[in-house]
């Protein structure tokens, strides 16, 4: 009986065999496809020269930098639109008309306004993450069990307590749910920035491999960012299940 | 019911002051009236129990006196002051206990919620979380989430929390409502003894008559449409009561033949 845990890299190791075995059959010459062999060869040189590790650090940092940045604003606003109906009333039409702005479109302000470099890069993915976060954590707070309101009423709680011990806890699995989403966004928004234009990151690696002709390198780039983004929703998700056991139970779970 | 102002339950011989007074007490949410005119004194120490069809207001009537609403007119006196905003020596346990805690907290937390608010030094949250907790059946489960607790056992934390605000008076809102008959019963006599330790007048909406009967030392029944108060009883039965003698107790039934026939006419 085979482990169900290994089951599961049965299809992905067969379909690099398979790969391999075809690439050397035919002895392929390509500006697009390269072996696994060559691909593992390239990501295990760029390693060795410390080019990927330069590329990841600068990619992390711009993506991190604009979470933190759009995550905050997002939060803040959220809640405060969440507690205060008017406030919610008063952004709505300004909220809706700004939200459906592809935020890859201000790249041509951001560059004007801030040139290449960490600065634009960060602003962009800033400007992306703030929607989920605002708009996930607003209905987080307006979600929040009528009771516990009427809980914190009847005991007279002040209102940054009412904030801190009924609003934010209840709201937290919920908000941290928005941050993991975010957190993909920022990444996707950091390389296509790079991608497009700043030459920095692992978006910038991508295109200098394409552009020396170098596939195995290209693809072992793009491996190598499905990785990051994977262990960056593991690592996540590790610390939702560590911060929220209990609190998860209520509410989505998911 | 032309004889609302009779209704008004102030024994000439009373000089004790009324804890709470509801006078003229009506209230108009959405241009429907939902109680009227309710006049009502409630003695320190008094158990009153309000009764009721579905919809008369019953609830409503609660959350008045813990000053959740304001009234449109009339006022609600607490020991003589007039209330504006909840107070924190009133406190209110609710129906729906699973909502009313809070999940993330343990139980021991969500007692401590109370004493945080009431500003009890954190040095002694502690021991004071313990004694409640015993107080009310729940030794041994201070580590313990709502969710891993049983309905029963989640209104007694609720009981606990409250207790916890060292009320003068406790409003509780149909609070053994969803709760299986066994378990109520016992909830029934706990709360009687600690509301008898503790001295606290008590304002409890049931729609169980014989939970009425069982536990007041007065029952007051709303008519619905606008809710208003349309009957009055003094249940003089003697006290500790017991789930087997005070229920066969003649008296007893008279009242709850009495309280039957209520309801009934006031659905017609």
């Amino acid at each position: 009986m085979i482990p169900e845990r290994i089951k599961a890299f049965l299809l992905p190791i067969g379909a690099l065999v398979a790969l391999e075995l075809w690439a050397r059959a035919v002895h392929l010459q390509s500006d697009s496809l390269a072996p696994p062999s060559a691909i593992a060869a390239a990501l295990v040189e760029a390693f060795k020269d410390g080019s990927i590790l330069v590329a990841t650090r600068d990619t992390l940092t711009s993506a991190f930098a604009g979470l933190l940045v759009g995550g905050a604003v997002g939060l803040a606003f959220g809640i405060a639109l969440g507690i205060f109906h008017i406030f919610d009333r008063l952004m709505e039409v300004t909220i809706e008309a700004i939200r459906p702005i592809p935020s890859i479109a201000l790249l041509p302000i951001a560059l004007i306004a801030l040139g290449f470099g960490y600065r634009m890069e960060i602003l962009i993915v800033a400007f992306a993450c703030v929607w989920p976060i605002l708009i996930l954590s607003r209905a987080a707070v307006s979600a929040i069990e009528p009771r516990l309101i009427e809980v914190s009423r009847a005991l007279r709680l002040s209102p940054p307590d009412r904030v801190r011990k009924i609003i934010i806890p209840a709201a937290l699995p919920r908000i941290f749910l928005a941050f993991r989403l975010a957190a993909g966004i920022a990444l996707i928004v950091a390389v296509t920035v790079e991608i497009a234009i700043n030459p920095i990151g692992l978006g910038a690696a991508i295109m200098t491999a394409q552009q020396a002709l170098r596939p195995d390198l290209m693809l072992a780039y793009l491996l190598w960012i499905g990785l990051v983004g994977y262990l960056l929703n593991t690592g996540l998700v590790i610390a939702q299940r560590h911060l929220f056991g209990r609190a998860a139970l209520v509410g989505d779970a998911a | 019911m032309g004889s609302s102002p009779a209704l008004r339950l102030q024994p000439s011989s009373c000089i004790e002051r009324p804890q709470i007074a509801f006078t003229d007490v009506s209230l108009t949410l959405g241009g429907k009236t939902i109680v009227e005119n309710i006049n009502l004194d409630v003695k320190p120490g008094e158990f009153l129990c309000i009764i009721g069809a579905s919809g008369c207001g019953k609830t409503t009537a609660l959350r008045l006196a813990a000053a959740l609403y304001q009234p449109t007119s009339g006022t609600v006196t607490f020991d003589g002051e007039a209330m504006q905003v909840p107070r924190r020596d009133i406190a209110i346990v609710f129906q729906d206990y699973g909502k009313a805690l809070l999940p993330w907290r343990t139980a021991a937390g969500n007692v401590s919620l109370a004493l945080e608010t009431i500003g009890v030094a954190s040095s002694q949250r502690a021991s004071r979380i313990e004694e409640l907790l015993k107080k009310v059946g729940l030794p041994g489960h201070a580590g313990k989430y709502p969710a891993e607790m049983s309905g029963g056992m989640q209104q007694r934390l609720q009981i606990a929390r409250c207790l916890a605000q060292e009320p003068k008076a406790l409003l509780m809102d149909e609070p053994f409502g969803a709760l299986d008959a066994m378990t109520r019963q016992g909830l029934q006599d706990e709360v009687l003894s600690l509301v008898a330790a503790s001295g606290a007048t008590v304002i409890f909406v049931t729609h169980d008559l014989e939970e009425a009967i069982y536990l007041g030392d007065r029952v007051i029944g709303l008519l619905p449409h606008p809710g208003r108060i349309g009957i009055e009883l003094k249940i003089d039965l003697p006290r500790p009561r017991d789930q087997l003698t005070t229920r066969e107790n003649p008296e007893f039934l008279r009242l709850r033949r009495e309280l039957f026939d209520f309801i009934k006419a006031s659905e017609a």
